[in-house]
């Protein structure tokens, strides 16, 4: 789970880390107001959103006066930022956080991670800084440190001494830089984080050290002990797809092909979908219905698949180990009946109950194309979904000459 | 022979007498897995399924000899269930449960890594469908009835699609040593690599295949033990072609997150490895065929 750049800078705030003065607003009216309370005469309008790269995006505007702020806020919210972590759809911009402006003297990165090979956390730091750490890292990997953490034992103060040396940071600022990296680990270990990133970490002129990004990213399998965390997820930076999933236990995510998918099992919902490339398809999603795939869950899952307009035609790809076949073929025939389907739908069932689930779907006397293996299932798939664009061109064209 | 279970494995099921725990301890009872007992907190002494239930892990290692453990206890508390199965003595255990948090999961892997190797406990999973050796034992939650027994080993990240590759295999009268499924999260107990040791030990395996997803660098640790030290032949199936970057695929683990992560950058590197690769899903039957006809 993501949060927003101010969500993670009020939380590093609580663990001792040095943020500028800043404030969210939703409104142009309001972003001036933050930029009053804040004073100067420089501040930075950034757009909030789920992604890092916002700068080269235009998400983040440098303000030199209030007609500024309130211009800067005006452009950016309601505005879809597309960076190249985003995806062509992009996020939108629902609020901005005003933030004084910080004179820069030098810029580092700094960022803790789980690394899954090694089954530990590592610090990662360099004394370089504002870029892209896999820039920097097909660069000059040696300009890159890295501190590997012993779970039993945590962080020690050698450690994030020798990070702060990795950094540059002279004696000035050595313990500031001490106590950041300290804070930095703590908030990720207390509150389940997987990534805490700060790029960049900047050493000011009047000699501060000030983290002036911040991107945190929490294990979704702890939030059920971190509902203070939970609270955090802006539903509006997501698919709305993925949240209706969500809020039905189903694993969604949309993609931008256009034969639904309903399969039980990540793996084997990976495999259907290479399956449908390979046979010349596309897949409009990913959809794991998971293991007890109910009559109502079934349904849920089509409303789901369907709800996407773009979707052409939609097959089901179902393993039964716990489950049977016989089950889910009723789940099938009730959910097909009760949505009006303007698709064709592939059928692909397997494993316990196969003939007994066979027989209800031809039973039934819905259309439903059946299939035997996972090849047979993709190809039937892509070559229904072929007719049906075939046949939407033939009407336009017709529409056309009339 | 097959490997880390058979039909003498003494098993026991932690989180016995809830109804996920029941439905699987009878479904593996039901397939001839030696269950002989259970562990429940609080309700040793009990009998439950017609079998012992034991309040403490220790307690059934020392009156019932027990070797195997399989845990079905919800993600809040698995990662201990996992520990007290490892400090009292056991030697492979399976862990279904889906959902335990990775904080608790590197927790879990520094207190194994703590037993010297001979005497630590081999974990499998968590969220996995487990592991059989088809007509012998089963611990998991698989439907049993479509593994045949024989000579070809299987490892794989995901249950469903391990389902597929032993349907495709029976279809064409192939049999399985022995099924491990090491589950879909980011850190799970064993690796491909650490199934492939043990089928390199295994006289009854002759080849391998593995079924591997996006994600991680598994894959290809176990492409570099295969060429060499496997001693037979190793055969793959990544799944992920058309997933894309950044984007979790169901498992946890399934997200390519770096350079040399995605499908097709693994397929290529294992092709280099000298391991076979089924070119589709629906193609991992009839390349172990092949791979087998050339033996």
């Amino acid at each position: 789970m993501d949060i927003h750049e101010y969500q993670a800078k009020e939380i590093l705030a609580d663990y001792g880390v040095k943020i500028a003065e800043g404030g969210l607003a939703y409104s142009p009216e309001e972003a001036v107001q933050r930029a009053r309370e804040i004073g100067g005469n420089i501040w930075v309008v950034k757009a909030q959103i789920h992604s890092g790269a916002r700068g080269k995006a235009g998400g983040i505007k440098i303000c030199k006066t209030h007609e500024e702020v309130e211009a800067a806020a005006d452009e950016l919210l309601g505005k879809t930022l597309v960076t190249h972590q985003t995806g062509p759809a992009g996020k939108i911009c629902s609020r901005v956080y005003v933030e004084a402006g910080t004179d820069i003297a030098r810029e580092m990165y700094f960022c803790i991670v789980v690394d899954r090979s090694a089954e530990r956390v590592v610090l990662v730091g360099s004394a370089q800084g504002g870029m892209e750490i896999e820039e920097l890292a097909e660069t000059d990997l040696d300009a890159i440190k890295k501190i590997y953490v012993e779970p039993a034992v945590g962080l020690r103060d050698f450690q994030a001494r020798k990070m702060a040396f990795a950094l540059g940071v002279d004696e000035a600022h050595f313990n500031q830089a001490v106590k950041t990296i300290k804070g930095c680990y703590r908030a990720l270990r207390d509150l389940d984080a997987n990534m805490l990133e700060i790029n960049p970490l900047v050493l000011t002129r009047s000699g501060e050290l000030v983290a002036l990004d911040a991107k945190m990213n929490f294990d979704d399998n702890a939030m059920f002990r971190r509902q203070e965390i939970s609270a955090l997820r802006d539903k509006t930076q997501i698919d709305p797809r993925e949240v209706a999933a969500a809020d039905h236990d189903l694993s969604y995510i949309g993609l931008d092909g256009d034969i639904g998918c309903m399969i039980n099992g990540a793996g084997l919902a990976m495999a259907t979908m290479d399956m449908i490339k390979l046979a010349g398809g596309e897949p409009a999603n990913f959809l794991d219905v998971g293991g007890g795939a109910s009559a109502e869950r079934t349904e849920k899952a089509f409303r789901l698949v369907l709800a996407d307009k773009g979707v052409k035609a939609m097959l089901v790809n179902i393993f039964a180990g716990i489950n049977r076949c016989d089950w889910i073929a009723e789940g099938v025939v009730q959910a097909a009946r009760n949505i009006d389907m303007k698709v064709p739908l592939i059928v692909r069932l397997s494993g316990t109950n196969v003939e007994a689930g066979r027989k209800i779907i031809a039973d039934s006397g819905l259309p439903i194309i059946t299939a035997e293996t996972l090849a047979d299932a993709a190809e039937k798939a892509v070559k229904a979904r072929n007719e049906v664009v075939a046949r939407e061109k033939a009407a336009s064209q017709q529409r056309g000459n009339a | 022979m097959a490997i880390l279970i058979d039909k003498k494995t003494r098993i026991i099921v932690q989180g016995f007498t809830g109804k996920i725990g029941s439905f699987h301890a009878q479904d593996m009872i039901n397939y001839g897995s030696n269950v002989v007992g259970g562990v429940t907190p609080g309700k040793g002494g009990q009998k439950h399924l017609g079998k012992p239930v034991f309040n403490t892990v220790k307690q059934a290692v020392r009156d019932a000899g027990v070797e195997a453990s399989i845990i079905f206890v919800p993600p809040a508390f698995a990662a201990d269930s996992i520990m007290e199965a490892a400090d009292a003595g056991i030697k492979y255990c399976v862990a279904i449960t889906d959902g335990i948090p990775t904080q608790d999961m590197m927790t879990v892997k520094n207190f194994l890594r703590r037993f010297p190797k001979e005497e630590r406990m081999m974990l499998t999973g968590p969220n996995c469908a487990g592991t059989i050796s088809p007509g012998q034992a089963m611990l998991g939650i698989m439907p049993g009835h479509i593994y045949m027994r024989g000579n070809v080993g299987v490892v794989g990240r995901s249950g469903t699609l391990g389902y597929e590759a032993a349907d495709q295999m029976k279809a064409l009268g192939i049999g399985i040593s022995t099924s491990v499924g090491i589950g879909g999260d980011p850190i799970n107990g064993s690796s491909h690599r650490d199934v492939l040791e043990k089928f390199r030990e295994d006289k009854e395996t002759k080849v391998v295949l593995m079924i591997g997803e996006i994600g991680g660098q598994q894959e290809i640790e176990a492409g570099i033990y295969a060429r060499e030290h496997l001693g037979k032949p190793l055969i793959a199936y990544i799944a992920g072609l058309t997933a894309p970057q950044g984007r979790r695929m169901g498992h946890a683990g399934a997200i390519i997150s770096s350079a040399g992560e995605s499908a097709a950058e693994k397929v290529a590197m294992l092709q280099d490895l000298g391991v076979t690769i089924c070119p589709t899903p629906s193609a991992m039957g009839e390349t172990v065929a092949k791979v087998l006809a050339r033996m």
